[in-house]
């Protein structure tokens, strides 16, 4: 297939604090033969301050993201969740403080936003990205990966083509971990019972590393996993894809927390 | 000169729309309860199969659910005049139509219309509404028993509990409770009772026939009020609202406003949505519908008060307005990973779960129930769900902003969290701004780091830490790993920054 150029949206996290995705999703694409940029402008899609009640705050975000990604063909990000604040959040922003314009630039930008999984099978159409990850995984659906963006098998299908991958079904996998973005904090009672019963899910898969196309989940899960020292790593679905038997990313560099 | 005076709220101290803690206090003692946590997990995940099942068999099930969402939307664009023809259409039929703005009035209106009676007792159906208002303790107050005949509310009334689902209130009782109730509060049972379930059954038949047979009033709520032809409509499963709807010479049936559906085919798509979504059931036991009185048949006295108490206010906003679409099937609580762990009573309103924490702070006014909306870690299951579509996670993030919104306008100082999250906003529309955040972070975790991980926080981020490590920022963020790597080149036509101004 023609080589396409892909806008990268890291996310404020991984830059931050996983910047072993960012790099990740970098080189997936680029083995696959695709120009990668990285508009320097670009911080935060805004979904905290949403999802937490300050819309108005988040109006200059969803501004930013608009304006910084107005001219790419293709944006791809490492997280269903920002993709999902995107695609169904951004123009209702815009909306509510009645800048249409905006909403309308939000929109055109949103069509042309994906997730990893859905950029590699929809726009790349590619299932195997001639990976090599010779563990034993199991695959939390991230909530919003699943209900909001509907990404369905596709991180599945690309995990099946992994060559040494053992792919493991987790049990009540469509169950959120409880992590929620501020939910976790302004109800981390109730949060921390639902991550107790996603702990257990993970480890009776009797998995070394349990994998999610969202950084945010995978913190979630790996920081409970990492206090209870129990011996199972979270690892993001592009550090995954982007392991070759032979390449910088090799099997033993991921790994989150 | 006119002055707008709002929207009529649910008032406080009637009814049971209100908690007296906030959700986040009363989860964390509920969750603590293993027995509970035991029983609503066992309940709420075989019915989510029962569900599955009973959805799984319909190959239209989408097509159902936008013929639903569309009905009620055209019901409640028009809400005023099909509210009108509903009215014309009972009086017609010999009933009578009352109006009662809100909690109080509506107990003002049934009690009169109890005493009017010269009845000291009651039987009642199981409904929302009637516990919404708080019927049972204003009746009480005026010297009129109410004896509940659902055997759930049975269970909950003869064990002074609160109900903690809309479908099955005694969700949180197991069998063993429910026999030391009976036991204890129905006074004649033989003590050798069991707790198999159809000796426990059969125990609250014995008691409850009593009731049937000697009251002479029955009160009851409605699932669908048809415009149309003016007829009411109740599902149920055990019979005992058929008995309550057909044996006493008054019923009284209390209605909220939004349960309006325009015409009688309309059923066809509700009581296929219902049952399937409500116990998984491909039709539910009894249905039973009445039009005004019939000479000779069922109750010849037929009152049917139209109650507000808050749906006004809820249809005024354009987003949430969708919350009153509800059908009270109780699919959303199901699934919902909150509610299974945290239970009903944490939400304090007689509405729990998804479906209660949009719509008990619309009723209520945002800030009577201003935790409410944060109860959710917006994973979406009660959307999907939802026999109506109602898209429970858009309406939970719009209350979350009026909360904001409001509480902007209250305060004289704004709280720690919007300081935080106006000046995360300003750091995060600036590029420089935010390298100088992202280099901060990075100093900090490595004083709070070790071995890799951040084992303490401060508050508030300490909520996080009691349970979870959290990881420690990379010393090179992406993006100078990306300048390092490529410097200025390959250089996209946006690199500069643009809007780094705004």
């Amino acid at each position: 297939m023609t080589a396409v150029r892909i806008a990268l949206f890291v996310t404020c996290l991984a830059d931050t604090l996983f910047p072993e995705v960012g790099k990740a999703t970098v080189t997936l694409l680029e083995r696959l033969g695709h120009e990668v940029v990285f508009p320097q402008g670009q911080a935060c899609c805004g979904q905290m301050h949403i999802n937490t009640g300050y819309q108005r705050d988040a109006l200059p975000l969803v501004r930013r993201y608009a304006d910084v990604f107005d001219s790419c063909d293709a944006v791809v990000m490492p997280s269903g969740s920002c993709a999902g604040a995107v695609r169904h959040q951004h123009a209702m922003v815009a909306r509510r403080y009645g800048d249409e314009r905006l909403a309308r630039a939000a929109q055109a930008v949103a069509a042309r936003s994906y997730e990893l999984s859905e950029l590699l099978t929809d726009v790349l159409r590619v299932e195997d990205v001639g990976a090599y990850y010779p563990h034993r995984v199991t695959y939390h659906p991230t909530c919003h990966s699943l209900r909001v963006l509907r990404v369905g098998d596709k991180p599945l299908r690309l995990l099946r083509n992994v060559a040494g991958l053992e792919l493991v079904e987790l049990p009540g996998a469509e169950v959120c971990c409880g992590f929620g973005g501020t939910f976790a904090v302004k109800n981390s009672d109730t949060s921390t019972a639902m991550l107790a019963d996603k702990m257990r899910s993970v480890l009776d898969t009797g998995a070394e590393v349990c994998t999610a196309g969202d950084s945010s989940c995978l913190m979630h899960i790996g920081g409970g996993l990492s206090r209870l020292r129990a011996g199972v790593r979270t690892v993001h679905l592009a550090q995954i894809l982007a392991a070759t038997r032979t390449g910088p990313a090799g099997p033993a560099s991921a790994g989150a927390p | 000169m006119t002055t707008f005076l709002g929207m009529p709220l649910a008032p406080p101290g009637v009814g049971h729309l209100r908690g007296t803690e906030p959700f986040p206090v009363a989860a964390r003692r509920a969750l603590g309860d293993s027995q509970l946590r035991r029983n609503l997990r066992k309940a709420t995940t075989t019915i989510r199969a029962k569900r599955a099942a009973a959805v799984g068999e319909l190959p239209d099930w989408e097509r159902l659910r936008d013929a639903a969402q569309a009905i009620k939307a055209e019901t409640m664009a028009h809400l005023d005049s099909y509210l009108e023809q509903l009215e014309a259409r009972v009086t017609e039929r010999g009933g009578v139509v009352h109006w009662a703005r809100d909690a109080a009035e509506a107990n003002r209106i049934v009690a009169g219309l109890v005493q009017a009676t010269g009845s000291t007792e009651v039987v009642k159906v199981k409904s929302m509404v009637t516990d919404e208002i708080g019927l049972n303790d204003a009746l009480a107050a005026d010297g009129i028993t109410a004896y509940e005949t659902d055997l759930a509310e049975l269970i909950i009334q003869l064990g002074e509990d609160r109900p903690s689902h809309i479908l099955v209130p005694a969700i949180h009782r197991n069998r063993a409770e429910i026999r030391e109730i009976f036991l204890r509060e129905m006074g004649d049972v033989d003590p050798a009772l069991t707790d198999d379930p159809p000796a426990l059954a059969e125990a609250a038949r014995l008691y409850l026939r009593r009731k049937f047979l000697a009251a002479r009033v029955g009160v009851s709520g409605a699932n669908f009020g048809i415009a149309q032809t003016g007829t009411l409509c109740v599902v149920e499963s055990e019979g005992n609202g058929r008995m309550c709807l057909t044996l006493p010479e008054t019923l009284i049936t209390v209605m909220g406003i939004e349960k309006l559906l325009p015409s009688w085919n309309d059923l066809e798509v509700f009581l296929q949505l219902l049952p399937r979504s409500s116990t998984g059931e491909r039709m539910n036991p009894y249905t039973s519908m009445w039009t005004g009185v019939t000479p000779g048949d069922g109750p010849q006295q037929f009152h049917l008060l139209l109650l507000d108490n808050g749906r006004t206010a809820a249809l005024a906003d354009q987003v949430g307005r969708a919350a009153l679409h509800c059908i009270r099937c109780s699919a959303c609580l199901n699934v919902c990973p909150v509610y299974e762990r945290a239970g009903g009573h944490a939400y304090g309103s007689v509405y729990p779960g998804p479906i209660g924490a949009v719509l008990s702070p619309q009723l209520t006014g945002v800030q009577d129930n201003a935790t409410l909306p944060y109860a959710s870690s917006l994973c979406g299951a009660c959307y999907d769900v939802c026999p109506v579509k109602i898209d429970i996670p858009s309406i939970l993030v719009h209350l979350r902003a009026r909360h904001v919104e409001e509480e902007r306008q209250q305060r004289r100082l704004p709280s720690g969290e919007a300081i935080t999250m106006a000046a995360a906003s300003w750091v995060m529309a600036d590029s420089r701004r935010w390298q100088a955040a992202q280099r901060a972070a990075s100093q900090a975790g490595r004083v709070l780091g070790r071995g890799g991980r951040i084992r303490r926080l401060p508050p508030p981020l300490s909520a996080w830490t009691a349970a979870r490590d959290a990881p420690v920022p990379a010393p090179v963020t992406f993006r100078q790993w990306w300048h390092q790597e490529h410097g200025d080149q390959p250089r996209h036509r946006n690199q500069a920054g643009r809007g780094d101004q705004a």
